[in-house]
C-alpha cells in the first residue's frame, strides 16, 4: 500500500505516460513546437455584444481564412483582452485549439464595432492591436465575374501602401499583424497559376487604414510576366487603431529567434565555374624539413652523445626526452 | 520622385510589396473614389512583385510552373518555443565513446533450422526464447534450479533493467526541457490535493494512522493486505473481546476474580468518596487559598463591603466535594 523508494523491487515514483493510439500521438506530435513552424490557426470569437457589421465581419474574416481558423458563435462574457486578468479565457481556448491569432469583436457605445487582433507565443498573450471597423462593404455587395474569385488557400500578394506604415508605431504593428493573419503557410515552392488574391491596405491619416480584399487576374503581356489587374471582390473595411500593446522586450526577443541549424552559414573557398563545376583551393602550408620529427633516430651521433655525457652537458639528454615525449603524443 | 515610386519594398517570401513614400496629397471625398485610388496603387505595386516573382528560374510541373520563392524577409514572431536539442541517451553516449555504428537489421532472418525466412520480432520469430525444448546443462548448473524459469526470470529482468534505463534517459530530457512531445512523466504516488498547493510531507506516525484507516475501510478489515518489508504489523490486533481462558493454569493469580474486581470498583467509583485523588484535592486547595489571600487584600484596599461583591458561582462549591477518579480509566 505504501509506496517507498528504499526497496529495490519496488516501481518507480514516476510512470511514463504514452498515447494508447497513433493517431493521438499523431494529434500531440501535430501541436509540439517545431523547428520550422507550420501555418498558424486563427481563433475568431466574440464578446457580450455585436453588432450587425460586427457579424458580417467576423463571418468574412473566417471565410477568407477557412482552412485554418475557428470560430466561435457563442458569444464569451469574460473576455477583456487588455485587462490584465481578462486574458485567460482566451490563453485557454488558445491552448485547447491551438491558434495562435486570434480575432476578438466586440461592440460597445464607447467602441462600436471594436476588432481586437491578437497573437499568441506559447499560449499567452504576445500582443495586440484594437481596431474599430467603419465603412465596411460586404463580399456580397461586390459585382464580379464568378470566375475569378480566389479560392481558399490560395497565398495572397500583399500591396502595403503609406508613409504611415513607416512612421507611426501603431500602423507598423498593425502591417505586422494584418500580414500575419492572412499570410497562410510559408512555402518555398509556389505555383504561379494559383495566384489569386491580393490584399491592399492603404495608410490614410494617422491612425486609419483601408483594408481591400481584390482578386487577382493576370493578364497575357509580351514578355514572361502578365500584366496584373486587381478587381475588387471581397471585404472592404476602414480600420481605425484604437490601442494596441506591442510585447515586452524579452519576450518578442524570445519569440524571434531562429534555430542555429536553420541560419545559413556562408560556406567558405568554394565557388562555382561553368565550366569546372564546384572549385576549392587546397592550402598547402610550407614544409619544415628541419624541424619535422624524424622516425628514426640517427645511429652515428652515440659517440658524441657518450662523451657529451662524459663530460657532463646536458643538453643533448633533454633533447633526446622532449623529443620522445612528441613522438609519444603524435602516435597517440 | 519617379525614383521613390520604384524603390518599393519587396519581400519575395511573402509576396509584400511595401511603398513607404505615398502618401495623399488630397483625399477623396468619395469614398468609391478612394477605394478606386488604393487599388490602383496597390495594382502598380503588385505589377512590381510580380516582375520579380516570375522572373524567378521556374520548372515546370503538371498544374502549371514552379518557382522556388526565397525564405521571406520580415521577421514574424514563432508561436511556439523552440524545440530543444535531445540530451543524448545513456547507449548514444557509449555508442558514441565506443564507435559502435547503428547497423539496419532486416525484418525476415533466415531460420536454418526449418530452412524458412522468419521474421525478426512478432509471431513465430526467429531464436524464439520460449520455443526451446531442450536445454543442455552446463557443468556450472545447479541440480535444483529449473532453466527454463531461470531463461525467465533473466528475461523479465532485462525488461525491468531497460525500463528503468528508458526512464531515467526520459528523466534526463525532461530536466532538460526536451521531453518527447508524446511523452508525460506523471507522479504516480502523490496525494490528491484539491488545491494547487504543493503536499506537505506527512510524518511517520500520520502515515501509519492513514494506512490503518485505509486497511479497516477494506472489505477484509486490512487483514490480507501485501505489506511492504518495513511495514510494521497493525497496532490494533483487531481483537476486541477478550476471553478468559477456561482452565486456569498454575502460577496465574484468578483471572476470574481480578476482572470482576475491576468492573466493581469502576461501578463504586461514582458514589466513593473514599477513593481519593490526591493531586487533584492539593490544587483545588492551592487554588482556595490563593483566592481568599487576594480577597483579603482586595478587602483592605478597597471599602466595598463584602453584600455587595458579586457571588461568582452559588454551585461552584458543590462540585468540589466530589473528589473522585470518576474521569480516569485503566
Amino acid at each position: 500500500m505504501l509506496k517507498s523508494n528504499t526497496n529495490k523491487q519496488s516501481k518507480p515514483m514516476l510512470s511514463i505516460k504514452t498515447p494508447k493510439s497513433l493517431r493521438a500521438k499523431r494529434a500531440l506530435e501535430k501541436r509540439a513546437p517545431k523547428l520550422v513552424e507550420l501555418e498558424k490557426k486563427t481563433l475568431i470569437l466574440h464578446g457580450t455584444k455585436t453588432s450587425n457589421t460586427l457579424n458580417a465581419v467576423l463571418t468574412e474574416i473566417y471565410h477568407l481564412k477557412k482552412d485554418n481558423s475557428v470560430k466561435y458563435s457563442r458569444r464569451n462574457d469574460n473576455i477583456r483582452p487588455f485587462e490584465a486578468g481578462g486574458e485567460t479565457s482566451l490563453e485557454f481556448y488558445s491552448l485547447k485549439t491551438d491558434c495562435s491569432l486570434f480575432v476578438f469583436g466586440s461592440h460597445s457605445k464607447k467602441r462600436p464595432d471594436n476588432l481586437v487582433i491578437g497573437r499568441t507565443y506559447d499560449h499567452h498573450i504576445y500582443d495586440l492591436v484594437e481596431v474599430g471597423v467603419e465603412n465596411f462593404k460586404s463580399l456580397s455587395s461586390c459585382s464580379y465575374d464568378k470566375k475569378i474569385a480566389p479560392l481558399i488557400g490560395s497565398k495572397p500578394f500583399f500591396a502595403f501602401i503609406g508613409e504611415g506604415f513607416e512612421n507611426v508605431e501603431e500602423l507598423k504593428h498593425l502591417k505586422e499583424v494584418l500580414l500575419d493573419l492572412f499570410r497562410g503557410q510559408v512555402v518555398s515552392n509556389l505555383n504561379l497559376a494559383g495566384l489569386d488574391r491580393v490584399y491592399v491596405c492603404t495608410a490614410v491619416g494617422s491612425n486609419k487604414v483601408v483594408f481591400t480584399h481584390c482578386a487577382l487576374r493576370l493578364k497575357k503581356s509580351g514578355t514572361v510576366v502578365p500584366k496584373v489587374e486587381l478587381v475588387e471582390v471581397g471585404p472592404t473595411m476602414d480600420l481605425v487603431v484604437r490601442r494596441h500593446r506591442l510585447p515586452d522586450e524579452s519576450l518578442k526577443k524570445e519569440a524571434m529567434k531562429v534555430a542555429p541549424e536553420l541560419i545559413q552559414r556562408k560556406v567558405k573557398n568554394v565557388s562555382k565555374d561553368a565550366i569546372a563545376g564546384k572549385i576549392g583551393k587546397i592550402y598547402v602550408p610550407d614544409q619544415q624539413v628541419r624541424s619535422t620529427p624524424l622516425p628514426f633516430t640517427p645511429k652515428g651521433v652515440k659517440r658524441e652523445r657518450r662523451e657529451a655525457k662524459a663530460k657532463g652537458d646536458d643538453k643533448h639528454s633533454e633533447k633526446k626526452q622532449k623529443k620522445q615525449k612528441q613522438d609519444d603524443e603524435a602516435s597517440a | 520622385m519617379a525614383e521613390e515610386h520604384q524603390q518599393y519594398q519587396i519581400d519575395l517570401g511573402n509576396l509584400v510589396a511595401f511603398d513607404p513614400n505615398h502618401q495623399f496629397s488630397c483625399l477623396p471625398d468619395n469614398r468609391e473614389d478612394l477605394v478606386k485610388e488604393c487599388i490602383a496603387h496597390g495594382t502598380k505595386l503588385i505589377q512590381a512583385v510580380a516582375d520579380a516573382l516570375f522572373n524567378l528560374p521556374s520548372t515546370q510541373d503538371a498544374s502549371g510552373p514552379v518557382v522556388s520563392l526565397p525564405p521571406p524577409s520580415t521577421k514574424l514572431p514563432r508561436e511556439k518555443p523552440l524545440p530543444k536539442p535531445k540530451p543524448p541517451t545513456k547507449w548514444e553516449i557509449f555508442a558514441k565513446k565506443k564507435g559502435i555504428q547503428n547497423r539496419k537489421k532486416d525484418k525476415l532472418v533466415y531460420d536454418e533450422q526449418t530452412g524458412k525466412w522468419k521474421r525478426r520480432h512478432g509471431y513465430d520469430r526467429v531464436n524464439d526464447d520460449n520455443d526451446l525444448p531442450i536445454i543442455e546443462a552446463k557443468m556450472t548448473d545447479e541440480p535444483g534450479v529449473d532453466p527454463f524459469a531461470k531463461r525467465r526470470s533473466e528475461k523479465k529482468q532485462r525488461v525491468e533493467k531497460q525500463e528503468k534505463n528508458r526512464l531515467q534517459n526520459l528523466k534526463e530530457a525532461a530536466k532538460v526541457g526536451a521531453l518527447p512531445s508524446h511523452v508525460q512523466l506523471a507522479a504516480t504516488a502523490l496525494p490528491i490535493t484539491g488545491t494547487q498547493t504543493a503536499p506537505r510531507k506527512v510524518s511517520k506516525d500520520e502515515l501509519q494512522n492513514v494506512a490503518g484507516m485505509a486497511a479497516t475501510s477494506t472489505a477484509s478489515g486490512g487483514k490480507f493486505d501485501k505489506k511492504l518489508a518495513g511495514e510494521k504489523p497493525p497496532k490494533h490486533d483487531k481483537k476486541y473481546r477478550k476471553f478468559l481462558p477456561v482452565v486456569e493454569g498454575s502460577g496465574m493469580g484468578s483471572l476470574e476474580k481480578q476482572q470482576s474486581d475491576k468492573i466493581l470498583n469502576k461501578l463504586m467509583a461514582k458514589n466513593s468518596h473514599e477513593i481519593f485523588n490526591v493531586g487533584k484535592a492539593v490544587d483545588m486547595y492551592n487554588a482556595k487559598s490563593d483566592k481568599k489571600r487576594r480577597n483579603q487584600q482586595g478587602k483592605s484596599s478597597s471599602s466595598t463591603s463584602s453584600k455587595l461583591k458579586v457571588r461568582k458561582s452559588p454551585y461552584k462549591n458543590a462540585s468540589k466535594k466530589k473528589l473522585s477518579n470518576k474521569g480516569k480509566s485503566k
